[in-house]
């Protein structure tokens, strides 16, 4: 018997694909109970990532404006309070404008993540970061960074050494991650946990879109691709192109910024991938390959769009609170196309032919390629449809944390990994619960540890999955030798 | 255009520690990749790991050698955590485990919660853990040229830390050069043709890919320090892109090679430098402004990784009948 | 296709059959000298149950050839006798030590060193590097005696000279610093067996060895298999080919389905009505080989993924 055949990874079976379908419903169904409950309409606009601090009795404001040196509000910045109250965090809004409420006075401390702030600016005085201010309940205290050339010479820096010839504009850091509402603060509240489950079911079922695609191009070509964030990072960057630079409205430039992003894939696989497949290139050289291009793509957004973040829509979302839980119109808007989108996925890979032949190349090519399937036109079909979920992620992840920007696909990357792998390497529908979780664990995991290592606590699930079931939460047990 | 100057900084490049750090970190990777087929997409991990070790050590007091010791121990005990659930699996799961576990240890490195250990994301200023290094140079303080090069004899980016680089890097070179020749490294080199061959002649294969794992990664973080004496511990330097140069580096020279990762750090940094410091004196900042000049050298990398790994995996010393790129 | 063989394999041959005389043709059956003895393996793939093999023994310094259909699964039974996969249960020792469970690197130490259906030579190294990986207690496998090439150069030295008599042996002496990769496909296979024969098993099991071979070299394959019975050594086979069977076999042990169903020496068993039966289903004028029932296209596709998918 030919038992030698390492199957290509956990793909999907009839009885599994059942299992999954449930699932799915699952999914779909909380979705849509979010989106009927009839939502309570908010007091007006609400600034848009972090809700304005108001000092009362019980209550002291730290609050601060981020300016570029061009006078450009910074958003997305930010900015570590450590004192009394706790640690706690807070991220400038579309206006530049942060706050972060205390309820104990004292002496704070707070520190700017230089990382977070656009590429190029600096801190006119660095030796004032961290700065320490002095809070009292029921009033507002300013701490301000002013951006801009340092005032005088010197400034404090460590003058004997040379200055760091690595990659400076490599905004890895927190750049493009930023708070996303209701996750500042500290505790474990009823009403935090809820909102902060509601977070991690929103970035889980944006993220899905990402990660299905390239869960999909796993399973069919074998390939890990290094470059999938990327893909992400241009769905956004064209939308802003489409609303800014074109001056276009948000949903015809969200359509374009999909199409051209699906038509990337369709011109990636036609004009790379089937040429090395032609070659014999193998899977690994292709995987570099991959890192090649993500790196190359990624400085290619940077060299004309900077390193700053890129605003989609510039006007503040409205928000509607559902009992405890905060959420803006956009993002249920978001929820709503997504779970649609997904839907269409399912029923493409479950009831059309077409979707199950791609189902068939990724269980076994040769059989498929046997019983009559064109595998490249498959493989077409998948690069196609995974950039095009990719792009679509980009836009609405973009819209979700208020702005996209050169690395905002590339930083979600081992997210997405992470999702893969939880579901199954391969397994399409593995990837959207794989999602799910990922996304509900990095929400919730900052309900214990800092802000800024959630994504950190994602990671360690991925490790700690490989250790255990390698083949995933939903993948089968494969024969290996 | 000052071609002197250009040349002269170009050639300044070819002994640079900073090119002495990432041909450490090549060769350590060769020893993964190259020799035993390891997929470690998490060498700046490593370098990050010894760079913190190093100076959080030293500046808790410990003397030079400890910190080393510190250094070493981190990145075995990093290897050992990595190794262990993924050396069984498929190789691309070690290649986003080492990816995910580098990320974790910068995130972790940055996080506020750590700044009086890490200094978060401003990381470690060098004054802080150089004395140690800088103490331990025999030589008097001073400057020393040499034809157009001139540095300082011991502090910072000094003469004495060139010394010390290379030395360490022609040790590592020595190292690799008696194991790829001795039974040990045939067995690597059988892992990375197929390993169920290996283990059907009765090797243990998951305790060598560990022993390949743990070494190179040790050579990481060697190179980390290195990387940093002259410099800053800054977690964001030290991330994906980092990992990413060194595996150029690696397929430029020829992996499975001894001199490959030396050769391919020296011409990356030359040719970067060429390209970087011409277009700066050539193209107006008008057009072109320096981080974008900064950018277009990265777009380089990244298409020139594409097409090396396309069209010359071997790279440019190594042997395409003997190279296989394969993953285990 | 007869063979002619040597007087010696006609006397090691003619005591095997001596010592098998009153073994009875059942599955299952004992020996008077077993080296093998497996009890309830099983292994389930998705709910199939692979293998199950209630009881099994193989006779010491006899060759025994493991035949079935295809999916029988005797690849699997050897996987899992060779630590190559783990099973769902069952226990077997060999040579009096329980090898159950036991990893695939430890099993080859014990004495049982396999080859595989598609040749696993190491394509990119030399042949003699090849043979020399093959070889045991080299202190230079060690990580930091490698370093110093005076501990390890000795025993180099004997290696070297134990490969170059496995070569000449099997007319592979003058290939020795050639590409494994640059053998043909029956070289490769020889050049399997010989790095096996370099770590000196008590035991060798080889998955069909003549898969893809050619007639010519073919006939050597059978002469060397026998030759090493001569030497006192136990060999298991899996094969497909009834007639390479009969040739060389001492035993016969028919699995279908994942069991055993019928025992004995290669003539009796050929007769068997229920191996008939079950062995040739429906295919009683087709050739008995595996690949006979595929498309040859699918089947050179099949191939090429499997070599792809290392």
């Amino acid at each position: 018997m030919r038992s030698a055949v390492l199957d290509p990874g956990g793909t999907t079976t009839p009885p599994l694909a059942r299992r999954i379908a449930a699932l799915l419903l699952l999914a779909l169904t909380s979705i849509t109970l979010l989106l009927v409950a009839t939502p309570a309409r908010a007091q007006g606009p609400v600034a848009s990532a972090t809700a304005a601090c108001v000092a009362d009795a019980a209550t002291g404001c730290i609050v601060g404006t981020l300016r570029t040196a061009a006078g450009e509000p910074v958003v997305g910045a930010v900015l570590d309070v450590v004192g009394p109250a706790g640690d706690l965090t807070a991220t400038s809004d579309a206006t530049g404008r942060w706050s972060v409420a205390v309820t104990e006075a004292g002496e704070y401390e707070v520190t700017l993540d230089v990382a977070t702030i656009p590429a190029g600016e600096t801190l006119r005085d660095p030796a004032n970061n961290p700065r320490t201010v002095a809070v009292a309940l029921g009033a507002s205290q300013a701490a301000l960074f002013p951006l801009g050339a340092p005032a005088g010479g010197g400034g404090g820096g460590d003058t004997g050494d040379e200055p760091s010839d690595s990659p400076t504009t490599d905004a890895e850091g927190g750049a493009a991650v930023p708070e996303t509402p209701g996750s500042t603060g500290s505790g474990v509240t009823a009403a935090r946990v809820a909102q902060l489950t509601v977070n991690g079911l929103v970035f889980g079922t944006l993220l899905a879109l990402a990660s299905v695609g390239l869960s999909l191009i796993y399973g069919t070509t074998g390939l890990s691709n290094f470059a999938h964030g990327e893909q992400v990072s241009l769905g956004g960057i064209l939308a802003y192109v489409g609303t800014q630079l074109v001056g276009l409205p948000l949903i015809p430039s969200a359509i374009i910024a999909v199409a051209l992003g699906a038509a990337t894939g369709w011109l990636q696989d036609a004009g790379l991938w089937k040429p090395l497949r032609r070659r014999g290139v193998g899977m690994i050289q292709q995987m570099i390959v991959t890192i090649g291009l993500s790196m190359a793509i990624s400085y290619v957004f940077q060299f004309f769009f900077g390193a700053g973040p890129l605003r989609i829509v510039t006007d503040t979302p409205t928000s509607v609170s559902i009992g405890p839980v905060r959420i803006t119109t956009t993002t249920l808007w978001s929820l709503a196309i997504a779970a649609i989108v997904l839907g269409g996925v399912a029923f493409f890979l479950l009831g059309t032919r077409a979707g199950r032949a791609t189902r068939a190349v990724a269980d076994n090519p040769a059989l498929a390629a046997a019983s009559g399937i064109s595998v490249n036109g498959m493989i077409r079909i998948v690069w196609t449809l995974g950039a095009g979920l990719a792009a679509l992620g980009g836009v609405l992840i973009g819209l979700y944390f208020g702005a996209t920007s050169w690395y905002s696909g590339g930083a979600l990357l081992l997210l997405m990994f992470a999702a893969v792998t939880l579901g199954g390497l391969g397994a399409a529908f593995g990837a959207l619960a794989g999602s799910i979780v990922i996304g509900l664990v990095v929400e919730l995991s900052s309900l214990w540890i800092p802000t800024d290592m959630r994504y950190a606590s994602a990671l360690v699930i991925l490790i700690l999955v490989l250790l255990v079931r390698p083949q995933g939460i939903l993948g089968r047990a494969t024969r290996v030798g | 255009m000052d071609w002197t100057r250009i040349l002269t900084n170009v050639a300044g490049e070819f002994f640079a520690p900073t090119t002495a750090a990432y041909a450490l970190a090549a060769i350590g990777l060769n020893i993964h990749f190259g020799l035993t087929g390891l997929l470690n997409m998490g060498q700046a991990g490593f370098m990050l790991l010894g760079a913190y070790g190093f100076a959080i050590a030293t500046i808790a007091g410990w003397p030079l050698w400890a910190a080393v010791l510190i250094a070493i121990a981190a990145a075995t005990i990093f290897a050992l955590i990595l190794g262990i659930p993924t050396l069984k699996l498929r190789g691309d799961y070690l290649a986003i485990v080492t990816i995910a576990a580098a990320e974790i240890v910068r995130l972790v490195g940055r996080s506020t919660a750590l700044t009086e250990l890490t200094g978060a994301s401003s990381g470690l200023r060098g004054n802080q853990y150089k004395d140690t290094f800088q103490d331990a140079s025999p030589f008097d303080d001073g400057t020393w040229a040499l034809g157009p090069f001139e540095y300082a004899v011991n502090a910072s980016n000094s003469w004495w830390i060139r010394i010390v680089g290379w030395v360490v890097v022609a040790l590592a070179c020595l190292l690799v050069w008696l194991l790829i020749r001795s039974p040990w490294g045939r067995v690597l080199k059988g892992i990375r043709e197929d390993e169920d061959a290996v283990r059907s002649l009765g090797k243990n294969v998951y305790s060598y890919k560990m022993q390949a794992l743990v070494l190179g990664g040790v050579i990481g973080s060697l190179a980390g320090i290195l990387y940093v004496l002259p410099r800053a511990v800054q977690p964001d330097s030290m991330g994906r892109s980092m990992t990413f140069f060194i595996w150029t580096i690696l397929l430029l020279g020829g992996a499975a090679t001894v001199f490959g990762p030396v050769l391919g750090s020296i011409i990356f940094w030359a040719v970067l430098a060429i390209v970087k410091l011409t277009l700066r004196d050539v193209v107006p900042t008008t057009i072109l402004r320096s981080e974008q000049i900064e950018q277009f050298g990265w777009i380089i990398v990244g298409v020139a990784l594409m097409v090396l790994i396309i069209f010359r995996p071997q790279g440019i010393l190594g042997d395409k009948k003997e190279l296989a790129i394969n993953a285990h | 296709m007869p063979t002619e063989p040597s007087p010696a394999a006609t006397d090691a041959r003619a005591a095997v059959a001596a010592a098998l005389r009153d073994v009875p043709h059942v599955p299952g059956a004992p020996k008077p000298d077993p080296v093998l003895i497996a009890d309830d393996v099983r292994r389930m793939f998705g709910g199939v149950n692979a293998v199950d093999v209630d009881h099994v023994e193989v006779q010491r310094g006899a060759i025994t050839a493991l035949i079935g259909p295809n999916g029988a699964g005797k690849t699997t039974f050897f996987n899992l006798l060779t630590g190559f996969d783990k099973p769902n249960s069952g226990k077997w020792t060999f040579d009096g030590r329980s090898l159950g469970g036991v990893a695939a690197a430890r099993v080859a130490r014990a004495g049982m060193v396999r080859t595989f259906q598609l040749t696993k030579a190491l394509n990119r190294m030399t042949v003699m590097e090849n043979m020399r990986l093959g070889a045991t207690a080299q202190p230079g496998e060690n990580l930091f005696a490698a370093l110093v090439p005076a501990v390890w150069r000795p025993r180099e030295k004997a290696i070297t000279e134990q490969a170059e008599e496995l070569l000449a042996r099997f007319k592979l002496d003058t290939k020795r610093d050639d590409f494994a990769g640059s053998l043909s496909g029956g070289q490769r296979k020889l050049l399997e067996m010989a790095r096996a024969l370099m770590a000196k098993p008590q035991m060798i099991m080889l998955d069909e060895p003549m898969a893809g071979v050619n007639p010519a070299l073919t006939q050597s394959l059978l002469g060397h298999i026998q030759a090493l019975r001569d030497d006192g050594m136990t060999v298991l086979f899996v094969e497909h080919d009834m007639h390479m069977v009969r040739h060389i076999s001492d035993w016969v042990i028919v699995m279908t389905e994942g069991r055993i169903v019928a025992e004995g020496p290669p003539e009796s068993v050929m007769n068997n009505p229920a191996v008939i039966d079950a062995y040739l289903g429906a295919h009683h004028d087709t050739d008995l080989g595996d690949d006979a029932l595929l498309d040859d296209a699918v089947l050179e596709q099949l191939r090429t993924e499997d070599e792809e998918a290392r």
